[in-house]
């Protein structure tokens, strides 16, 4: 049984992983903003074999509030194994282009609040000298997209963050592990046009509790889009930039 | 939103053909219901509905496969609680290892709860224990108008009957509560017995339906003259050793969909000829594993496939008692002369459990499901041609099933079907209702 810090638990993407968790009757912590979809969660996953679950209702911009998280989460469960961290919300570009206040705000969400509650995170772990960190990046932070680049620079601070922790950790016993999701069909992408590059949540989770369990570095989910980014990257800047991508 | 692959499991009307916008819903608090001017919605689960009845051709589908949490599990009664996009399947996974499995079950586990209770779906022990709406203790049903009803027998008692069965037109269900069966084991015990024609399928399942929880036949659709109507029954009970645990089943795939039909008159005598020679191997007593006993196609993903870009479609009816040996013959004879039949053809024998659903297909007789790849007009007239032997029979053909039957053989399919129209919520609508509505209502 794993003691797991499940952070942004309401997104699509989270709840079918926790699901994957909770039949191998792990104990979870669940955090998210809306009440009435973590207690429904909260209600499937014990149905489903969670040992214990218990949920807090935060919004993750709050930073002063992250502590706070750590502290109630052990708590409950005492010394945490994993640490979970899956929200995010994807701008519209086009009005953050007109709004620095808009474009603070994204960033802040999909990459500050990231940072932050990473930077305790990997202080309680380095403390106990074991356990795993999870962070659902994208492989939008491997190149910065015209129409995504608000999104996608705030990912790509993300990944380089856990790039350097990870080399810090590592030696420490702590595991850090980046998934970058391709495009998935999740409550963030609804109202987009999906075609066959698209995939599920459930299959993106069974690639995270893969992940998990053969303790990967970093994961692209579906596997194919190692490829597709390999690819992407090789585009020299000056050809990439006419694209529009 | 508009994406291409939400068509029905036939694969007809095609694919290509069709231009509906999704609305996935993810979580039940946050359902819009809200429309467009002349904008219609019809809920889409996860599109196990052969023809047309699950798809709303020009308008929206609203997708509940995202409404799929459990809510409730009285382990102690046998009572489950979940929202409408749960999965058989993710049931049978959840219920099974503290013993208990469906009270009905269709033929794939690939169905959610919604889509059994608005096809009111049967299966093999419908001699027994009826429908799967007759097992459904209550639900939240949400109309476009905002409201959430919940409907039993005791509270909207019309909005119940007319939903279970009524192919999503009365509105969105969200939950439903339903009653479980108790098992032992994961285990069934099976009886495979071959028969040479009709008039000896009959009298097996004569002698079965007592003491057998279980029965349905296969036969072989190409048969001729005396041999009309040869196949295999079987006949199974749960087992009563006790193992809960079962094996992990094995799924391959057709995973690319064909120019042209795999199933022709070659392929499929060979097909058939394996069918027989295995059940024959096979006869007598045995044990089977609970999954591949009740969903054996399910273990090839995408089966559908095989028939290539027209598809196919599958054709259900259900024949009263009184006539069903003669009508039975008749059909298989027409079908056995056309050359047009597929695979194996199931045949079962329906009990007097009333459905209590105003649109529910299964009735007392006997019912006949097999199916045909897509050869056009050809096909629509041998169709056609049955329905008119059904209809004069007064029997029914199974909506969920149908792409193409006529709005006279609907209605005359459906008695209480006036009724049942005065609870279809005003904006729900979909393909196979304004195929065959009709101007009579």
């Amino acid at each position: 049984m794993k003691k797991i810090i499940v952070i942004g638990a309401t997104s699509t993407i989270a709840e079918a992983t926790c699901r994957l968790f909770a039949a191998e009757g792990d104990m979870l912590y669940l955090v998210g903003r809306n009440e009435a979809i973590l207690k429904e969660i909260s209600e499937d996953l014990k149905l489903r074999g969670a040992n214990a679950i218990k949920y807090q209702v935060q919004d993750l911009n709050s930073i002063s509030k992250h502590n706070e998280i750590f502290d109630k989460a052990t708590q409950f469960m005492g010394d945490i194994d994993l640490i979970f961290i899956a929200h995010g919300t994807l701008p519209n570009q086009s009005e953050c282009e007109k709004s620095v206040e808009k474009t603070i705000n994204e960033f802040s969400t999909n990459a500050i609040s990231v940072i932050s509650l990473l930077t305790h995170a990997s202080n309680i772990l380095e403390a106990y000298s074991k356990g795993m960190i999870v962070v659902i990046s994208s492989v939008a932070g491997d190149r910065g997209r015209e129409s995504n680049y608000i999104y996608g620079s705030a990912k790509g601070a993300v990944s380089i963050f856990l790039e350097g922790l990870r080399g810090r950790l590592e030696k420490k016993g702590v595991k850090v592990i980046t998934i970058k999701p391709g495009f998935v069909d999740t409550k963030m992408t609804n109202g987009i046009d999906k075609n066959f590059l698209w995939s599920s949540p459930e299959k993106v989770a069974k690639g995270i509790k893969v992940a998990v369990d053969n303790e990967k570095d970093i994961v692209y989910l579906p596997g194919y889009w190692k490829y597709i980014m390999y690819i992407v990257k090789l585009i020299p800047g000056f050809i990439f930039k006419k694209l529009s991508l | 939103m508009k994406i291409k692959n939400y068509h029905s499991w036939g694969r007809y009307p095609y694919p290509k053909s069709l231009d509906q916008k999704v609305r996935p819903l993810f979580s039940q608090d946050q359902i819009d219901l809200s429309v467009s001017k002349n904008e219609t919605l019809l809920p889409y689960g996860n599109g196990r509905s052969y023809g047309d009845s699950c798809l709303n051709n020009g308008g929206t589908l609203i997708h509940t496969r995202g409404l799929n949490q459990f809510i409730e599990f009285d382990s102690e009664k046998g009572i489950l609680k979940c929202e409408a996009g749960v999965l058989i399947s993710e049931v049978i996974d959840l219920i099974l290892p503290s013993g208990w499995f469906l009270m009905a079950t269709p033929g794939t586990r690939f169905v959610t709860i919604g889509g059994a209770i608005a096809n009111d779906v049967h299966g093999k022990n419908h001699h027994k224990a009826g429908t799967f709406g007759c097992h459904v203790l209550g639900f939240e049903l949400m109309r476009s108008d905002g409201q959430k009803l919940f409907c039993s027998k005791d509270k909207n008692k019309g909005l119940f009957l007319s939903t279970i069965g009524g192919l999503g037109l009365t509105g969105l269900i969200t939950w439903a509560k339903f009653s479980l069966l108790r098992v032992e084991s994961a285990l069934m015990d099976v009886e495979t017995i071959s028969f040479k024609n009709l008039d000896e399928f009959f009298h097996i399942s004569k002698s079965s339906d007592e003491s057998y929880d279980y029965t349905v036949a296969w036969i072989d659709s190409l048969a001729k003259g005396s041999e009309i109507g040869r196949g295999v029954f079987k006949r199974a009970n749960h087992s009563l050793s006790a193992s809960l645990s079962q094996s992990k089943p094995k799924r391959m795939s057709i995973p690319i969909n064909p120019p042209f039909s795999l199933v022709n008159k070659s392929s499929l005598k060979i097909f058939n000829f394996l069918y027989q020679w295995n059940s024959s191997r096979k006869k007598g007593r045995n044990s089977e594993n609970i999954i591949p006993f009740f969903y054996p196609l399910d273990s090839i993903q995408n089966w559908n496939n095989i028939y290539g870009q027209k598809g196919f479609l599958q054709y259900q009816c259900v024949i009263p008692m009184k006539n069903a040996k003669r009508v039975i013959r008749e059909i298989l004879e027409r079908i056995s002369i056309s050359q047009q039949g597929s695979f194996l053809a199931v045949l079962k024998v329906f009990g007097n459990i009333k459905s209590p659903g105003m649109l529910s297909f299964p009735r007392p007789g006997v019912t006949l499901a097999l199916d045909f790849p897509n050869k056009g007009d050809k096909l629509f007239k041998l169709l056609h041609e049955l329905d008119q032997i059904v209809i004069s029979s007064e029997g029914a053909i199974y909506p969920a099933k149908d792409a193409r039957m006529s709005s006279e053989t609907f209605y005359a399919s459906f008695p209480e079907l006036k009724e049942f129209s005065t609870f279809i919520d005003p904006i729900f609508s979909s393909s196979f209702w304004r195929r065959v509505e009709g101007d009579q209502i």
